[in-house]
């Protein structure tokens, strides 16, 4: 048993993080709330040359796990984990979405509104019956998400079914671990943010971090982060090698991330006070991500429920 | 990365089972009890026969030089097996590895062959009536005796686990009364037999007599029972108190086994329709597994030559409450039968209560996390 990332996949994590920091500052973020698409200029391309937009055609969850963790940390407007992570696998010839000149989103059973499906070439349907690519389908927008970046809709068309139930579970687990992947970054950044503020902040003549109630804030948001990041991390293992108990394993980390990301959101508001309540500050961005991202793919009672009817 | 064990970690893990199988004792009274604490001694003494009672110890010592990973996999299959409580933690898990890392090679030989044989019985002096918390604050004074080459001990300790039962003690003791106050300490070794102490044991909030009192009055120590540096106890004691939060007390098996033991519970007791209950148990069955993995992660880094700090009051906090969690969920599965006596659930939570009190109360890890892990400033 060894439980360490090899030197390739922490490159591969460092040099999208770079990446990330570089393109997509939250002021990118901020502008997707208000531009047509939700989504950015350029980080779509930019994610296309680093391989993650193709990631999933040649490398194993394991592979991609902390890439798609700091995609949750920069809150990346764009649908990656639907994109890149299920959709791309599915389709019988992914060239151009791996190219990123298509955008390929998700319907699927179970994930809640689709997100991005107006900007979307392509749609993949999946449920019970299967799987199915649409090419021509009507998107209907349905209510805005708490995330101004997440346009929702629904969808309706027909395809051709390209496969069966046992890819659609498979490729479900892909969200809801992506997803995971993506609730752990962004609670790192709530609390990176928060640590960085409570430190500068000064009430009552020192900073406000020194105060044992927030600190103690903090201190919990923290075990929280500490104890759901291997629980996704092992799921992935867990899915790249396709232990039958995946699923499992799964649920598991998407509730645990999606609760760290919950409690995560509301200490990091806490320890802010009202700038963290102003719409100019940046971390509304970041926790709204959070709240989105923790319902989507089934949130935590969900998956504990999928848990609860393995184990009990 | 690879998560599946080896050959080599599958057939420890075989051998322990199948030996623990046969051999873990069932039924015996709280090692908390004067002859429940005779009970266990046999049964450690029969571990160590069986070279099972300090894995990871050099083979010398009475170990089998297992590794980090192979000690946790013989924690699972030890709490699995429904084995009991150590009552030789505090020397096995506490003391020994301080003296490894701090020890004479005379004091190494001559400490951990009797404690791994279950010989010599240690219990843990820091804390006293005025220093809780605030250890630093300690007054049990070490004064110089030149002329019969050692240190005269004299003060009162409180709340020793199993104090009244062990043979000797060690302890923190305040040997420059003029220097601030995390330095002149010295860490000492104390024989509970040495002429000057007195030792009266008290209850714990379940009724057992496990605590103690122990007061020493101009106790001779030699110089060869100094552990560590004079003066610099300190930071000779930091190394036992980070064992006692991080993983060596409290490894991953005995709240796995405890889950598992939940899930029993409400197999035999819940109403399948009733959800929060079923999701209480879910949880906790999750954050056991979250446990285990951030173990499995941890060990990996130590493996990896990485020195671990702060980090152990992350796992203090996480299992103390997860422990409180699992016995309160179990108690209400168990509804009117709760306050029975026999069903190990009501004693077990009265014990799972003083996790987030001792090895550093829960406020004082979070403390130490806002500060040494977050790097929030000091007041
Ligand atoms: C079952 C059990 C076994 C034990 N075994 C041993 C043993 O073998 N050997 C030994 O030496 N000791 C032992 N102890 C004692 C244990 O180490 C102390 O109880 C612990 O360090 C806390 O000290 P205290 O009880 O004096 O509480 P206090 O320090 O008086 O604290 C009281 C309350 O105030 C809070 N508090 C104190 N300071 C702060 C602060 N700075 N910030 C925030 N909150 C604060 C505490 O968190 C707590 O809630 C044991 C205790 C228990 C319950």
């Amino acid at each position: 048993m060894r439980f360490a990332f090899t030197e390739e996949q922490l490159a591969f994590r460092d040099a999208v993080r770079d990446l990330l920091a570089r393109e997509c500052p939250p002021s990118v973020v901020r502008d997707a709330w208000t531009n047509s698409s939700g989504r950015t200029d350029k980080v779509w391309s930019r994610l296309a040359e680093m391989g993650v937009l193709g990631a999933a055609l040649e490398l194993r969850d394991i592979d991609v796990v902390l890439v798609l963790e700091e995609t949750g940390y920069a809150a990346v407007p764009e649908p990656v984990v639907e994109h890149a992570v299920v959709a791309t696998p599915l389709l019988a010839d992914p060239g151009s979405a791996r190219a990123g000149e298509i955008t390929v989103v998700t319907a699927f059973e179970g994930q809640g509104p689709v997100v991005y499906a107006d900007s979307a070439d392509t749609v993949v349907m999946g449920s019970e019956a299967g799987v199915v690519v649409l090419e021509d389908f009507d998107v209907a927008p349905i209510a805005t998400s708490v995330d101004g970046s997440r346009r929702l809709g629904e969808v309706t068309g027909s395809g051709a079914r390209v496969a069966d139930a046992d890819a659609f579970h498979r490729a479900f687990d892909r969200g809801a671990l992506g997803t995971a992947a993506q609730l752990i970054g962004l609670t790192r950044r709530m609390l990176d943010m928060t640590v960085a503020y409570v430190i500068e902040r000064q009430q009552f003549g020192a900073p406000v971090g020194s105060f044992q109630a927030v600190k103690h804030h903090l201190a919990d948001a923290r075990i929280a982060l500490e104890f759901a990041r291997p629980l996704v991390y092992r799921a992935a293992w867990s899915m790249s090698e396709g232990e039958s108990e995946s699923p499992v394993h799964v649920s598991m980390a998407k509730a645990s991330a999606g609760d760290a990301a919950l409690l995560t959101a509301g200490k990091a508001l806490q320890c802010h006070g009202a700038i963290g309540y102003s719409f100019e500050y940046d971390l509304h961005l970041f926790m709204k991500r959070a709240w989105a991202l923790a319902a989507t793919w089934g949130d935590a009672a969900w998956h504990r429920a999928r848990v609860g009817r393995a184990i009990l | 990365m690879d998560l599946t064990f080896t050959p080599a970690e599958d057939a420890f893990r075989a051998e322990s089972r199948a030996w623990l199988e046969a051999n873990v004792p069932h039924g015996l009274r709280s090692g908390d009890t004067r002859d429940g604490f005779a009970a266990h001694l046999e049964w450690e003494r029969a571990l160590h026969e069986a070279r099972f009672a300090v894995v990871s110890w050099p083979d010398e010592y009475g170990g089998r030089g297992a590794t980090p990973m192979e000690w946790l996999i013989f924690e699972e299959e030890y709490y699995r097996a429904g084995g009991p409580q150590r009552v030789t933690q505090n020397g096995i898990f506490l003391l020994a590895p301080t003296v490894f890392e701090f020890g004479t090679k005379e004091q190494q030989d001559r400490i951990l062959p009797r404690m791994a044989a279950a010989e010599d019985l240690w219990c843990q002096g820091w804390s006293e009536p005025n220093a809780g918390s605030d250890l630093a604050a300690i007054q049990s004074k070490a004064v110089r005796d030149e002329a019969s080459g050692g240190w005269r001990l004299s003060g009162q300790k409180t709340w020793t686990t199993r104090g009244a039962f062990c043979t000797h003690l060690f302890g923190l003791f305040r040997s420059d009364p003029e220097a601030e106050r995390h330095r002149g300490l010295t860490y000492f070794l104390v024989p509970l037999d040495a002429p000057g102490v007195t030792v009266r044991g008290f209850g714990r909030l379940d009724g057992d007599e496990g605590f103690a009192e122990v007061f020493l009055d101009d106790v001779f120590v030699p110089d060869a029972d100094v552990l560590g540096a004079v003066h610099e106890g300190w930071g000779v004691a930091m190394v036992t108190t980070s064992s006692e939060r991080g993983l060596t007390l409290r490894s991953p098996g005995r709240f796995t086994a405890t889950a598992a033991r939940l899930i029993d519970l409400w197999r035999e007791r819940a109403d399948p329709d009733e959800a929060r209950l079923r999701d209480a148990v879910t949880r906790a069955s999750i954050d056991a597994e979250a446990y285990r993995w951030q173990t499995f992660l941890t060990v990996t880094r130590m493996t990896a030559g990485e020195q671990l700090g702060p980090e152990s009051s992350l796992t203090k906090v996480f299992w103390s409450d997860l422990d409180v969690r699992m016995h309160e969920t179990a108690l209400e599965l168990l509804g009117v039968d709760a306050e029975r006596d026999d069903t190990g659930w009501m004693k077990g939570y009265q014990f799972a209560l003083s996790g987030p009190i001792y090895a550093g109360t829960n406020e004082i890890q979070r403390n130490l996390i806002a500060e040494r892990v977050l790097g929030l400033p000091r007041r």
